[in-house]
């Protein structure tokens, strides 16, 4: 008996200590190192001024036609970035198809696409996050009429900043080619 | 399946083979009391003032009764510790956005379910855990269920090595140096390397920002210590993410460097275990013959997910969505459509469950494959130490059959393999197929089971059969969908995950004391080879015999059917 119960002595005093070293003193050895990128860990945020308008890793709604726009979000009501969510439908699921189809009809009408033009993936699906910083640059490039038009540019100027806003893979190899929304409405407002 | 995602690949499992002889060397240091490492000088008084504090002598071994009675002691514990801790958080400290007390039965769900290195979660973190929570009641599991694991795992392969021994060793000298040299020097320089990706590191509340396009419109935007947790969730194939969306917040998992470093992570440690069980059983060949086997099942998931991610949605396409480059449902830019099938393949071939894409959203064979991954027993390289025993137990029946078939006593490594060691290997095999098909099919047949669906038809009912899959298999991620926050789910789910993990643990250590009581004898010429292509072909047959044949029927209602129904049909549910 005397020997189960040395069993929990030491169950309870390791969890003690497990929990003084894993979760005390090495969280805050990765906060101190980490005041090495203070941006970084504080959330890469974008401040203008006295303002914090948003993270430059988590998506946000544009909705003027002046500006790029995300992907769809089903993280709260839209890109709510303390509830992140995917929309979870599966493939055949008919609210899935049935969001898919309007939201092709919208991109179309307010990009002035023809009914035939197939609509670039991720501008009509909700990403896995809800909050995904990016489009994918033939989405960025399908809108660039539509916000030159609305900002009075020529559309080669405003191709001019998807481009120098565009991520190529990193490394030449990891991901995928994408456009920051946030940074890149920055820069078209003169911004960034 | 364009060549920078067959590029991708081939480096990964070229990194993995890498470092699997440096990770095995590593822990067959750890694992040897005695063995000697550059930390000794830093860790050895830690250890030494661990013991000393906790009444435990290192030099002593146990039996496996009294190995697995520490193991359910100090698991017991934790779970207490969690438990209570999340029920009180809203009196403690460390609480900026001032999150109320976690429910009884999620409270109860989330304690097991971060016990038992499963981090299945019916709640998001971001709007339910406090800090406190995150760091201490659920991060610690991370390191404590990582290493317990890795500990039977050590158990077992000591009870193969050995002769005529009563010990497997001590479960406090393993979990104590497990922590030490292995979980806190990998989990630190990789915090360090995912906060300079991008990952949050702080205790700052909530950031209000005002949004752009309308300064009217406030986004509330995620703050913590999340670094130092998503390394070691990552590290010990745990998978509980910081956040709901887990390995797809971008706080979490910023960039395409961090996520292909975190998919190595996941695996590392399980590598290093082929190859510390070769050095343990002095037969290096054998680890690698498990590695190859598990490199095979590995790379026919990750063809199969990509493939079907890449060919898509036909009823999108149809819609008017271009068909390049593929599902984008559920996925996130960064990452595209190669990185999240193979994340998905990889997080389910461990018992991970950390997810950079939601498999609820997958075409019907793409979600197929991390749900059978699952089912198999997730023994391709498998969670930290689970998927070596696991694997083990695989071995032991795939000599068993090669026994059967030449009618010659089975023999594994110079040990006879007897009644009481196949009947304890089937136990452990049939307990988890027996609970996830018996819970599914409760719960498709209950209101409380059918409560909870976000989708209709067959893809409803995988995610019942994939909840049930994850919990048992301690894996933890989800066809999200499924509302599992009922006090039914929470039970249920709780229950399989408890099965998932002790009812293996407890005869995978009667085995390793069996063994170990046995005597060695020399290889002969009959003896059977166990690293050879041959034996490679006969372990994964016996694999993919034990998973399909439990499994083919109730994945035919579901993904199969799916796949069939969006092909040539219609209809929509």
């Amino acid at each position: 008996m005397n020997e189960l119960l040395s069993e929990f002595r030491a169950s309870i005093v390791s969890t003690v200590l497990i929990a003084i070293v894993f979760c005390g003193a090495y969280p805050l050895a990765v906060y101190g190192i980490g005041r090495a990128f203070p941006a970084k860990a504080d959330g890469s945020l974008v401040i203008l001024g006295d303002n914090v308008v948003g993270s430059a890793l988590i998506g946000q709604p544009f909705s003027g036609a002046g500006y790029f726009h995300p992907r769809p979000s089903a993280a709260g009501r839209g890109y709510d970035a303390a509830n992140s969510s995917g929309s979870y439908y599966g493939p055949l699921s008919k609210k899935l198809i049935d969001d898919v189809t309007a939201r092709v009809a919208d991109y179309r009408r307010e990009n002035g696409l023809d009914d035939g033009t197939p609509v670039p993936a991720d501008a009509v699906t909700s990403s896995a996050s809800g909050l995904d910083p990016h489009i994918s640059p033939e989405n960025a490039h399908r809108q660039a009429m539509r916000v030159a038009t609305a900002r009075g540019l020529t559309p080669e100027a405003v191709q001019a900043k998807i481009d120098t806003n565009t991520e190529g893979r990193q490394l030449g190899l990891f991901g995928q080619p994408r456009v920051n929304v946030l940074l890149l409405n920055l820069a078209l407002d003169g911004k960034r | 399946m364009d060549i920078y995602g067959w590029i991708e690949l081939v480096l990964y499992v070229a990194l993995l083979l890498a470092l699997t002889k440096p990770m095995g060397l590593w822990l067959f240091k750890v694992l040897d009391p005695q063995g000697k490492t550059f930390l000794d000088p830093v860790f050895r008084p830690v250890e030494k003032g661990f013991y000393r504090l906790m009444g435990v002598d290192p030099q002593s071994e146990q039996d496996w009764k009294r190995y697995a009675f520490s193991l359910l002691a100090f698991s017991l514990v934790g779970g207490l510790l969690t438990y209570a801790l999340l029920r009180l958080q809203h009196r403690l400290p460390l609480n900026p956005q001032a999150m109320g007390a976690v429910p009884d039965h999620l409270a109860f769900n989330t304690a097991i379910s971060f016990t038992t290195n499963t981090n299945w979660q019916s709640y998001g973190g971001e709007s339910t855990m406090s800090y406190l929570s995150q760091m201490l009641a659920l991060a610690i599991h991370n390191f404590t269920s990582a290493a317990a694991g890795i500990a039977v795992a050590a158990a077992l392969v000591r009870g193969i090595a050995r002769s005529c021994s009563k010990t497997v060793g001590n479960f406090w000298v393993d979990l104590v140096r497990l922590h030490l040299y292995l979980l806190l020097p990998l989990a630190l320089v990789f915090s360090i390397f995912l906060v300079s990706q991008g990952v949050i590191q702080n205790f700052k509340p909530y950031t209000s920002a005002r949004t752009l396009d309308n300064g009217a419109v406030i986004q509330s935007i995620v703050q913590g210590p999340m670094a130092s947790q998503v390394a070691i969730k990552m590290l010990g194939t745990n998978g509980g993410g910081y956040t709901n969306a887990n390995a797809a917040h971008p706080f979490e998992n910023p960039t395409p460097l961090s996520n292909f470093f975190q998919m190595l992570s996941i695996f590392l440690i399980p590598s290093g275990l082929t190859y510390y069980l070769g050095k343990a059983v002095k037969h290096q060949r054998h680890g690698w013959a498990v590695w190859g086997a598990m490199t095979v099942l590995f790379l026919g998931g990750v063809l199969v997910c990509w493939g079907a991610e890449v060919h898509g949605n036909p009823r999108l396409h149809a819609a008017g969505v271009a068909s390049v480059p593929g599902n984008m449902e559920g996925k996130e830019v960064r990452f595209g459509v190669f990185e999240s099938a193979l994340f998905a393949t990889i997080t389910t071939d461990a018992s991970c469950g950390a997810v950079n894409s939601m498999h609820d959203s997958f075409t019907p064979l793409g979600g197929l494959v991390p749900m059978l991954d699952i089912q198999l027993g997730e023994v391709v390289f498998g969670g930290v130490g689970a998927g070596l025993y696991g694997m083990l137990i695989f071995v032991i029946l795939t000599v068993f059959l090669a026994g059967l078939m030449v009618g010659r006593t089975p023999e594994y490594l110079g040990k006879k393999i007897e009644s009481y060691d196949i009947k304890v290997c089937v136990i452990a095999v049939m307990v988890l197929i027996f609970d996830i098909l018996c819970f599914t099919a409760w719960a498709v047949s209950s209101k409380w089971g059918l409560a909870g669906l976000n989708n209709a038809g067959p893809h409803g009912f995988s995610e019942i059969l994939y909840a049930f899959s994850s919990t048992t298999g301690n894996n933890g991620s989800a066809f999200a969908g499924l509302t599992a926050n009922t006090p039914w789910y929470n039970t249920t789910l709780a229950i399989s995950m408890i099965v998932g993990r002790f009812f293996f643990i407890v005869p995978v250590l009667a085995l390793a004391g069996s063994m170990a009581k046995k005597k060695l004898m020399p290889e002969s010429a009959g003896s059977f080879p166990v690293s050879d292509p041959m034996f490679v072909v006969l372990l994964v047959g016996t694999i993919l015999i034990v998973g399909a044949l439990s499994f083919f029927p109730a994945l035919s209602l579901g993904p199969i059917v799916e796949h069939f129904m969006m092909i040539k049909s219609k209809l929509l549910f």
